[in-house]
């Protein structure tokens, strides 16, 4: 085992390991009123882990991408989605200060200098699971991220959504670990092993009725972390208890991790087993679609509307995934990509709606006639709104292509076109969006100011959506094809 | 030509899209109707130099451009005849239509001016997409700032409306770009000149066939996808309804001209029978329907979806009166249908009602607006001497030619047609000036008059030298119908040679010498 190579091969890891640990003593000794330099301290470091990442993907990845024997695995696709994990982190870390700071935040008003750490032990998490390339270090990282998680979700100890939110989520996520945990070591009893490779290996000819179980208890497991139906209860619930902030968190950045997690199992270990999977991705890709847009449909909270249109998109990227093959993992990218962008900026719009002391407003009561009190707050929604919809000339219907594409060019046509009728489903609530923004009269509630970072992010956001980021297609594709060819060369 | 200007026809509105945006509502939103005026007109003005320059029987596709910008699809654009005279109709009735908006839209004037220039933007994209992708993005972006000019600017029951407009559409396309996947995996490119002639397999033709027609025959509106139409135009606000009946419509025409047809000719005629049955109904049907409406728009509506019927039958008549009578009918239809919501806009700006029943004798206060409603009414019943009569008589010999029964049928629909359209023009012209609110409304203004007097003038032409329109689309539509000729269903109207008979032609026959 070369230590040094193995080392260089984690160096963002280890940056982000010394610094949460640094500014944690920091947090300890100084308090509360350190909380806005932890924050840049903490957005800096996510910033020079991700500058680590340039020349891999830029250059691509060296032959030796495992690092300490068959522990981690440090390929073009663990860079790709690492990338995104830390972008969308960044995000979510300038969104947060102007919201605890304020009223919004009741009668805890002021950021904690704990919740940047916290962050930043989530996406380390969420670092180690993307190059996870044995199970123990894959449920290592999936438990270093959900216990933060879990924390920042009730991370509003007085408030009593926040708090639930947090308990519904630490029991959910338990039972999910238990299942995916349950599903692990029947792959290792009937395998013997647990680094990916072997596990493969043994899984090779036909299945046996434990080694189906194992698979199928792995396969719920990461269902229920990616929040794909049926495994999606817990969303809802979580996404409108938690801080708006951490929502944003928990729409972005774990799920381009769970979903990279999920992609590099089913192509890595159950590689030589499509069919036994491939069922299973399609009807919960189906199912979520689906699901995701008729549960949307008579929702009256913004936050909880999103988290069923993450359902909703979850169903999209699993579509990627169950085509099998290059083609389809790219997509998937390119779609993670643009959902985190348009996730992103939908979170902050909502963190934008703001009374004039500073309280948020959640309801599609409170943003009746918003075109016409705050223009470009309106503008930037349903820019993202239709994008979300898929409809061009946006950026999400990029996305939507891309992984159409994939599906129908596999063969899967008849798949395909059940999944893109149902996808006019979920544009119904988000033309309501529009709707209410745009068609009905005004309330005039939302009067308050908002940050500056709050306004940078959402019209760079909104920007990407908009057609000016076709531009940018053939560089991202080109990206997301390198990163899903690693996960088929190694095969 | 090295100049892009089909890519600058579509920055101009672009640009004033943008700027209207900006401007918003600042006083009272004159800026922004200048901005939008201004870039219309200028649009206009590059699509007739367009139309100068366009090579009549030169190259099949002109003004290409090419850019590799975009992974998966390209941007590139050009246009054949077709595509020519259909641009050239959304740009001649886009600065009528803000004119149309000067003083109606009096509420958030730059979003609405923005709307209608991004609406002028992607008609344009469409009719010049080279691209597969490309156009349907054109294709498909349309819902979004139409979604808006009905959602907001419309009538009371607008929401419902602009629901409809934007889910039956999108259902409708969305099959079609399934099968557009299909199509480039299959063809290996998504080259729409390159797709025209790529023989696909005629059983999977009729399936990309189906796709394609859920979705141009939502567009068009065929018979029974009609509904969402009047309810939109209804709704709409009177530009809308004109670029609505004007140009949207006939994206449905084009997508069958363009795509249906030269791509799945077997498929065509092996569906002609579907297209004709469901465009019998609805000539027979929505005419009876427009003949009970109180509402003028509404009326309006519903034959429009009588005439775009009649372009269906000239389109899979599978032969060139066919083509070139269907073009010609959109062509019409588009300015006729445009005119007359233009007509109905007009007084309703006076009296804020569409029912009928609350005009009458307009004729003697209005002599001006009466003259103008006169001749589109009668265009619209395809009057000889207007732009409506040449249209429909091409495509019914068209259709003569491969069904009695169908031409039978659809020529019923011309006499509907003619009922519907003088009933509510003797009910809101002519009789006694029952209302007196009515009675009282002041005749056309000049503004009014720049609307209705371009109008007027080109459908005369069209109706007395249509050559000018058909020149640029006969090359265009000969290899169309060259390429679709081996498909062709068979015919009832065909000739059956007899054997000629023996002697002369006027021998009487005699029984014999002296037999009286």
């Amino acid at each position: 085992m070369d230590f040094p190579a193995s080392f260089a091969l984690i160096a963002p890891e280890l940056i982000l390991t010394a610094s949460g640990l640094m500014l944690l003593l920091v947090c300890a000794w100084r308090g509360d009123k350190m909380a806005r330099p932890v924050a840049i301290l903490a957005a800096a470091a996510l910033f020079g882990a991700g500058f680590m990442l340039v020349p891999g993907l830029h250059f691509g990845t060296g032959p030796d991408t495992y690092a300490f024997g068959t522990l981690i695995k440090v390929d073009g696709f663990a860079l790709f989605a690492k990338a995104l994990i830390y972008l969308a982190a960044i995000g979510c870390l300038m969104i947060a200060p102007a919201f605890f700071n304020s009223e919004a935040a009741g009668s805890e008003k002021g950021l904690r200098a704990e919740y940047s750490v916290l962050v930043l032990f989530a996406v380390l998490g969420m670092s180690i699971m993307v190059s996870a390339a044995d199970f123990i270090t894959l449920y290592l990282g999936l438990e270093l991220n959900s216990l933060a998680a879990y924390v920042l979700a009730s991370i509003l100890r007085q408030d009593q959504r926040s708090a639930e939110a947090g308990l519904k989520y630490f029991v959910l996520g338990a039972l999910a670990s238990g299942i995916l945990l349950y599903g692990i070591s029947l792959l290792y009893g009937f395998t013997g092993g647990t680094d990916f490779v072997s596990v493969r290996a043994g899984l090779e000819g036909d299945l046996s009725t434990g080694q189906l179980f194992g698979l199928i208890f792995v396969m719920a497991g990461l269902a229920f972390k990616i929040a794909a139906v049926p495994f999606h209860m817990w969303t809802p619930d979580v996404y409108e208890g938690a801080p708006t902030p951490v929502t944003a968190f928990f729409s972005t950045a774990p799920k381009v991790a769970a979903v990279a997690l999920t992609a590099r199992v089913v192509f890595e270990v159950f590689g030589g087993q499509v069919l036994a999977w491939q069922q299973i991705v399609m009807f919960a890709a189906l199912a979520s679609i689906v699901f995701g847009a008729l549960g949307a449909i008579g929702q009256e909270n913004l936050k909880r509307l999103l988290a069923y249109s993450s359902i909703n998109n979850i169903g999209f990227i699993l579509l990627g995934l169950a085509v099998a093959n290059a083609d389809g993992a790219s997509a998937m990218l390119v779609y993670l990509f643009i959902y985190v962008v348009m996730s992103l900026g939908s979170f902050v719009a909502l963190l934008m709606l703001r009374s004039e002391d500073g309280h948020l407003y959640e309801t599609f009561g409170d943003i009746r006639g918003l075109a016409t009190t705050r223009p470009v707050i309106a503008w930037s929604l349903l820019v993202l709104m239709f994008s979300l919809a898929g409809i061009p000339p946006l950026l999400g219907f990029f996305s939507k292509f891309v992984i159409f594409k994939a599906t129908v060019e596999a063969g899967l046509v008849a798949f395909a076109a059940i999944a893109i009728a149902a996808s006019v489903i979920g544009a119904f609530y988000y033309i309501k969006f529009v709707k209410v923004m745009f068609f009905d009269d005004a309330v005039d509630v939302v009067k308050g100011k908002s940050g500056n970072s709050h306004w940078a992010l959402l019209i760079l956001t909104a920007l990407i959506v908009s057609p000016l980021g076709y531009l940018m297609t053939q560089s991202l594709t080109d990206l997301a094809d390198k990163a899903a060819a690693a996960l088929f060369v190694a095969v | 030509m090295d100049f892009p200007i089909l890519t600058t026809m579509m920055l101009v509105p672009l640009a004033g899209a943008i700027l209207c945006l900006f401007v918003g509502n600042q006083g009272d939103g004159a800026p922004a109707r200048g901005i939008a005026l201004a870039s219309t007109l200028a649009t206009f003005a590059l699509g007739i130099l367009l139309w100068v320059n366009y090579d009549i029987g030169g190259a099949q596709w002109q003004f290409q451009e090419s850019y590799d910008l975009f992974a998966g699809f390209s941007y590139a654009l050009g246009i054949d005849g077709i595509s020519l005279m259909l641009i050239m109709l959304s740009v001649f009735l886009m600065p009528i239509c803000i004119l149309a908006s000067w003083e109606a839209i009096t509420k958030r004037v730059g979003e609405y001016m923005a709307a209608f220039l991004f609406m002028e933007v992607l008609m344009i994209g469409t009719f010049a997409a080279q691209d597969l992708f490309l156009f349907y993005i054109f294709f498909e972006a349309g819902l979004i700032p139409m979604y808006l000019i009905i959602g907001v600017w419309g009538g009371d029951n607008r929401i419902y409306a602009s629901y409809k407009f934007f889910l039956y559409t999108l259902l409708g396309s969305v099959l079609m770009l399934v099968a557009m996947f299909w199509m480039t995996a299959t063809a290996g490119t998504s080259d729409i000149p390159t797709l025209m002639e790529y023989p696909f397999p005629e059983g999977a033709q009729m399936w990309l066939w189906l796709a394609f027609f859920a979705s141009f025959a939502v567009k068009v509106p065929m018979w029974p996808f009609h509904t969402w139409l009047p309810d939109a135009h209804v709704q709409a606000p009177t530009a809308g309804s004109v670029i609505l009946a004007g140009v949207l419509l006939k994206l449905g025409g084009y997508g069958f001209i363009r795509f249906s047809l030269p791509m799945f000719p077997e498929a065509s005629a092996e569906f002609a029978w579907l297209v004709f049955i469901l465009s019998m109904i609805a000539v027979i049907y929505t005419s009876l329907v427009a003949l009970v409406q109180a509402d003028m728009k509404k009326l309006i509506a519903y034959s429009s979806v009588a005439h775009m019927a009649i372009v269906t039958v000239g389109l899979f008549a599978f032969n060139v009166q066919g083509l070139e009578g269907a073009m010609l009918i959109m062509l019409s239809h588009g300015l006729v249908s445009g005119a007359l919501f233009l007509c109905v806009g007009v007084i309703y700006d006076r009296l804020h009602t569409r029912e009928i029943e609350r005009y009458g004798g307009l004729s003697i206060n209005m002599p001006y607006y009466a003259i103008f409603f006169l001749l589109f009414t009668m265009a619209s019943i395809g009057l000889p001497g207007t732009s409506g009569f040449v249209g429909e008589f091409l495509s019914l010999a068209g259709i003569y030619q491969t069904s009695s029964l169908v031409a039978l049928i659809c020529t019923t629909g011309i006499i509907l047609g003619a009922a519907y359209m003088l009933y509510l023009y003797r009910r809101v012209a002519f009789g006694a000036q029952t209302n007196e609110d009515a009675a009282a409304m002041s005749d056309i203004r000049p503004r009014e008059w720049a609307m209705m007097v371009p109008i007027a003038a080109v459908v005369l032409w069209m109706g007395v030298y249509p050559e000018s329109f058909l020149a640029p689309m006969r090359e265009d539509i000969r290899v169309l119908n060259a390429q679709i000729a081996d498909a062709a269903p068979a015919s009832d109207a065909e000739l059956a040679a007899g054997t000629p008979r023996d002697g002369m032609a006027n021998a009487i026959e005699h029984d014999g010498e002296g037999a009286h």
